[in-house]
């Protein structure tokens, strides 16, 4: 686990001293100059932080459904303890992804917000937290609350990939990966980057995910001891 | 057979008790009635153009429905009556019972929604009829698809029926989305073959969820 920490912390910094003092040239000469993309410039730069931001808020539902599917399985309540706190890491990140690309938004598209397909996902999955955290707190017993807020994760998380992977092709939007983008439709397929970016955004994305599970094993320890304490209280 | 024979008898209890209170379907049409009044008096002196209005008409069919669809399982919590389900029937025997009850209301809804439309808005003229008819019936039974799941979730909850909206939206937002592009097509009249697409999204979410309900009924309804 420390060694996990370290990397991350490596890793990150890495992303963040690159992804921001590496210039920016038309015609790189050297793997120390970015590609200058025409209408970008200078803002491209935020894909080395928004898309692992992005890419963690789904990693957290896609684990916090995994234990969710194991806690039904078994009924083990540390199951929902690690359900529980993978969804509060992930509308975390997902705010922060949100957040950034909104920010970014601004000043490539013109506004904050403007409900492209892929907007509209990323909003639809702090929506799916928000309502999975509301029904928790709307159920009194812990093993109904376990079990029937695995069930509402696993529905959520059927009818999400309608909206990541089908509707953007259907109808139009301005996000890479929308109808008429020859790359694809899988958020992953846009990249089409010169081989420093690619190390720099990899990096990014590895650091996140270590900085992701050393968060969430404190958030799970963190949680157990507040369950403990609970239960002798009651 | 005595599976088929459950189902229909889930059915056949949940209709004769809801006509003898008519409790969701007045209280449903006057939801209706109530949120088109709302419209018509917002929209007093401007012209709604097509895509306005389907947007409208859809977002009249999901509050309604986020209204009333809850009342299925909410009504045995309420009455007591769970324990009694639990012992006669079997799970999914339950679930399609109440689905095709469900169904059933959402597809009354749909049809009285858009009979108080082409009445009130002069300017509601669908052109292509056979996409609104689909559109209207494969959109009817997702809505009645998904929120009979989520009604099974809510029925142990406090605040039901906030709750209930509030968990149902990003669950429907991808067939919401996409009947409400399909009804804009269907106003503006255009070829069947432009619409498969929303039709294949809507099969598709119809299937997921039936199945997924199917699958998982067990864990919402057993203690």
């Amino acid at each position: 686990m420390n060694s996990l920490k370290v990397l991350s912390i490596i890793l990150i910094a890495f992303t963040i001293f690159a992804g921001i003092t590496v210039p920016m040239a038309p015609q790189p000469q050297s793997i120390f100059e970015f590609p200058d993309i025409p209408g970008l410039g200078e803002t491209a730069r935020i894909i080395f932080f928004h898309v692992p931001a992005a890419w963690v808020s789904v990693l957290g539902f896609l684990i916090s459904l995994y234990f969710g599917f194991k806690y039904l399985r078994t009924k083990e309540y540390n199951y929902d303890i690690k359900s529980v706190s993978a969804a509060g890491l992930g509308m975390l990140f997902c705010v922060l992804a949100m957040v950034t690309g909104s920010l970014w938004a601004k000043f490539a598209w013109g506004s904050f917000w403007n409900w492209d397909p892929r907007e509209t996902s990323i909003f639809i999955l702090l929506l799916i937290y928000g309502a999975y955290f509301a029904l928790r707190s709307a159920l009194g017993s812990d093993e109904i609350r376990a079990r029937l807020s695995a069930v509402y994760a696993i529905l959520a998380g059927l009818t999400a990939p309608f909206f990541i992977f089908i509707m953007p092709r259907v109808i139009g939007g301005l996000h890479p990966g929308a109808e008429g983008d020859s790359s694809g439709s899988i958020p992953i397929a846009q990249l089409k980057m010169p081989l420093n970016m690619y190390i720099v955004f990899f990096t990014g994305l590895v650091g996140f995910t270590l900085l992701f599970i050393w968060l969430l094993n404190v958030r799970i320890r963190a949680v157990s001891v507040e369950h403990q304490l609970l239960i002798k209280d009651q | 057979m005595n599976y088929l024979f459950a189902i229909w008898a889930i059915v056949a209890k949940d209709v004769r008790s809801e006509l003898r209170l008519r409790y969701a379907l007045n209280a449903l049409l006057m939801f209706v009635v109530t949120s088109l009044a709302v419209i018509i008096i917002a929209f007093q002196d401007s012209e709604l153009n097509p895509e306005i209005l389907s947007a409208l008409f859809w977002i009249v069919i999901f509050f309604t429905a986020m209204s009333g669809l809850s009342r299925i399982f909410v009504s045995e919590e309420e009455r007591g009556t769970i324990l009694v389900l639990q012992l006669v029937a079997s799970p999914s025997a339950v679930y399609f019972g109440k689905l095709i009850f469900n169904c059933g209301l959402t597809l009354f809804l749909s049809s009285a929604v858009t009979l108080l439309y082409v009445i009130v808005f002069p300017t509601f003229v669908i052109q292509s009829l056979v996409i609104f008819i689909c559109t209207v019936f494969l959109g009817s039974l997702g809505f009645a698809s998904a929120s009979t799941m989520i009604a099974a979730i809510i029925a142990k909850a406090q605040a039901k029926s906030t709750l209930y909206t509030v968990l149902a939206f990003p669950v429907l937002a991808p067939l919401l989305i996409t009947v409400i592009y399909a009804t804009a097509l269907s106003i503006q009249g255009d070829i069947w073959s432009n619409s498969i697409p929303q039709f294949q999204i809507m099969i598709g979410y119809l299937c997921v969820v039936v199945g997924f309900s199917f699958l998982m009924f067990d864990y919402v309804w057993k203690d």
